[in-house]
């Protein structure tokens, strides 16, 4: 069996589904004959043809709009906004229409789309191709927000999002998107959406952490094992709707919490994490939450970006406070 | 130099203010008496029922309302044009269009009432047609959308989108015809332009000579229609429906009608507009123009007026007792259709809502 990259894991998960479902296509710019600006789409267009592989005008408000129309039409649209950055022309559509649909219909029409979108930082790209934005997703009923972090999770969860009946914005962390390769069935076999995934058992600290952090978060929990500190490690995978017992459940375990993020500090995921864990597990912890995240700056131009991300140290020095303060 | 490209738009008008025939051409369901009263019929329930709308909401049984006062041709030519398979994307005041469709009144009181129910539209083709959409012009490439999965099935079918003079500035606008053009998709966009954005003129919004040749950069066909003109309405559709569904492209009309009422009930228009304007708009009105025709073909008098007219306001206040009789959905209902499944962890905050609600049935008890 083949190894494979992350990126070549959403193309397999693509293609799989397009075959076995003709409702599924995509969308975006530059997916059809260029195959997608990181190759998500590669040789898609070949096999599926130019119907069911649009390369769209340039314009994302576009993209999201007709994506919207698509789903509420039966068909199953995988939309591609080229980066992070340039999501934001889409979010009235996502917003105002794909979260609401369903509500706003009592059921009557829906919107099962997917919006994939290469995620984060650290490839050394030009502004606005390095954010990482996943709160301002979070906050918007009616939505769920993935961040897959390996080969497999790409597969199974990007397979799960195109079939799930309501509309999906899938992050795709581009900075590991050819970290490293692994085996990865073509089985069409989906991973489930609304739970977490741990990846690594500890019962000293819990490191919550999604997306590209996911390898700084396990190259910590290495080191912290090392000093004889162990570190369990869980990848969120789906931030909305949270699966807050996976980690209430292993902080009752720890008594300790690190919440390790790319986004700025203020208002991301991580603070709705930790007001979840005062308000729910405060009696459980045994040393304050610590969060490891971006900075409340913008991401810097690519000579300072990896200042800014969290790094393995910062990770290992925020675990050992929290079993400093018990 | 040379000529790049050369470009007209056309006007379309078969019946002036008074009704009478400005050209000979009537098209073929013009000829038909009797669905010309059907359609004078649904225009006249539409002012009705507009009327009654209001009515309520001045007295406080109904939220704020969009007033469709002065675009019954328009919105009744739309509807009655499209066939049942089409799409219809509307805004939020094409009532005339969605009651010949079959969306209930008692559907567009739920709805502006504070009640969601009223966009689960219950008659066909209506009930698969777009909900009331209040973001100006999105609705356009849901549109787009559509059509493009009616190209990719292969359907005969024509997604028709409604927005203002104000919403043809929108990029959601340029941006749904411009992939109608690029990708020859079957949309028909149309304009209403009823000469206001709330307190803003049309001027405002484009220096455009007309707002039909909008649809130019786009590739499409454009026309400009007397929109109080409900024959020139039907035609202009029936012609860009055909084309759509024949593989030929989209169209852009454009229907030059006016807004005789305010914006909404929460608007006054007396604030930004004099009366003269609007005196010269209602003489330019488009009931009394077909009435006018009707009459004078004899397929209309004040006997079948009257009988008309009472038969919707018996139809309203049936429509207007069901809205009122309805009661509020469960409180749960705000967390129902978030998704398909309630996920668990949104369960435990319509849990606690529950509880909430239980307390204060119990403490009534006491």
């Amino acid at each position: 069996m083949a190894q494979i990259t992350l990126i070549e894991a959403v193309t397999q998960a693509l293609a799989y589904e397009m075959a076995h479902d003709e409702s599924v296509v995509v969308l975006g710019e530059d997916v059809g004959v260029n195959g997608g600006v990181f190759r998500a789409t590669q040789g898609l267009q070949e096999k599926f043809g130019e119907l069911r592989v649009i390369d769209t005008p340039l314009d994302e408000a576009t993209i999201a709009g007709v994506t919207v129309g698509l789903a509420v039409q039966g068909m199953k649209p995988v939309a591609e906004a080229q980066f992070e950055g340039f999501i934001y022309p889409m979010m009235e559509q996502i917003a105002c229409h794909a979260a609401r649909m369903r509500n706003r219909t009592r059921g009557r029409l829906t919107v099962p789309a997917v919006w994939r979108a290469p995620w984060g930082g650290g490839i050394r790209a030009p502004e606005h191709h390095s954010e990482a934005n996943e709160h301002l997703f979070t906050n918007i009923p009616g939505l769920r927000v993935v961040l897959p972090s390996s080969p497999a999770r790409a597969y199974g969860l990007l397979l799960a999002a195109i079939r799930d009946p309501d509309p999906v914005v899938f992050f795709e962390p581009k900075r590991i998107y050819r970290q490293y390769k692994e085996e990865v069935p073509d089985d069409g076999e989906a991973l489930p959406l609304d739970v977490c995934f741990v990846l690594r058992d500890g019962s000293d600290v819990t490191l919550v952490t999604w997306g590209s952090q996911v390898k700084e978060t396990l190259e910590a929990a290495e080191a912290l094992a090392k000093e004889g500190i162990s570190a369990e490690v869980i990848d969120v995978a789906t931030l909305t709707p949270l699966d807050f017992d996976t980690i209430a459940e292993s902080v009752a375990k720890t008594g300790r919490c690190v919440i390790v993020h790319e986004a700025p500090k203020t208002a991301g995921f991580g603070a709705e994490i930790a007001a979840r864990l005062a308000e729910e597990c405060l009696y459980d912890l045994l040393a304050p939450v610590e969060r490891v995240t971006g900075f409340d700056t913008h991401i810097p131009l690519y000579r300072l970006e990896m200042r800014y991300l969290p790094s393995v140290e910062r990770v290992v020095s925020a675990a050992k406070r929290t079993l400093a303060a018990s | 130099m040379t000529i790049a490209a050369k470009f007209e738009i056309e006007y379309l008008q078969y019946l002036d203010a008074a009704g009478k025939e400005v050209r000979k051409d009537l098209p073929a369901f013009a000829k038909d008496l009797d669905h010309m009263v059907e359609l004078y019929k649904v225009m006249m329930s539409t002012r009705v029922f507009d009327a009654k709308s209001i009515a309520l909401q001045r007295t406080g049984k109904l939220g704020t309302y969009a007033s469709c006062l002065g675009h019954e041709a328009a919105h009744v030519g739309i509807g009655s044009a499209m066939k049942p398979e089409d799409v219809l994307a509307i805004s939020y005041r094409e009532y005339g269009a969605q009651l010949y469709r079959g969306v209930r009144p008692r559907e567009v009181y739920m709805y502006w009432g504070g009640d969601e129910r009223g966009n689960d539209y219950q008659v066909e083709p209506a009930r698969h047609d777009f909900a009331w959409s209040v973001p100006i012009a999105t609705q356009c490439l849901h549109a787009a959308g559509s059509a493009l999965a009616f190209k990719i099935r292969g359907e005969k079918r024509v997604a028709v989108c409604t927005i203002g003079d104000g919403g043809s500035s929108k990029g959601d606008f340029y941006g749904a015809i411009n992939i109608a053009g690029a990708q020859n998709l079957p949309l028909v966009a149309v304009i209403v332009n009823n000469q206001w954005a709330i307190s803003v003129p049309r001027k405002i919004q484009s220096g455009a000579e007309t707002l039909a040749q909008k649809g130019i950069a786009a590739g499409l066909y454009c026309l400009q229609v007397d929109g109080n003109d409900i024959i020139a309405v039907r035609k202009a559709m029936e012609d860009a429906l055909d084309r759509a569904r024949n593989g030929e492209g989209g169209s852009v009309l454009e229907l030059v009608t006016y807004r005789l009422g305010d914006h909404t009930t929460a608007d006054d228009a007396r604030r930004y507009r004099g009366k003269e304007e609007v005196d010269e708009a209602w003489a330019k009105e488009p009931m009394k123009r077909l009435r006018n025709w009707l009459v004078k073909k004899k397929a209309w008098d004040d006997a079948k007026e009257e009988a008309w007219r009472a038969e919707c306001d018996d139809w309203m206040d049936n429509e207007v007792n069901a809205y009122l009789e309805t009661r509020a959905q469960p409180v749960s209902a705000m967390f129902d259709y978030i998704y398909a499944e309630v996920p668990a962890d949104l369960a435990k905050q319509r849990d606690y809502v529950l509880s909430l609600e239980n307390q204060l049935e119990s403490n009534k008890g006491h």
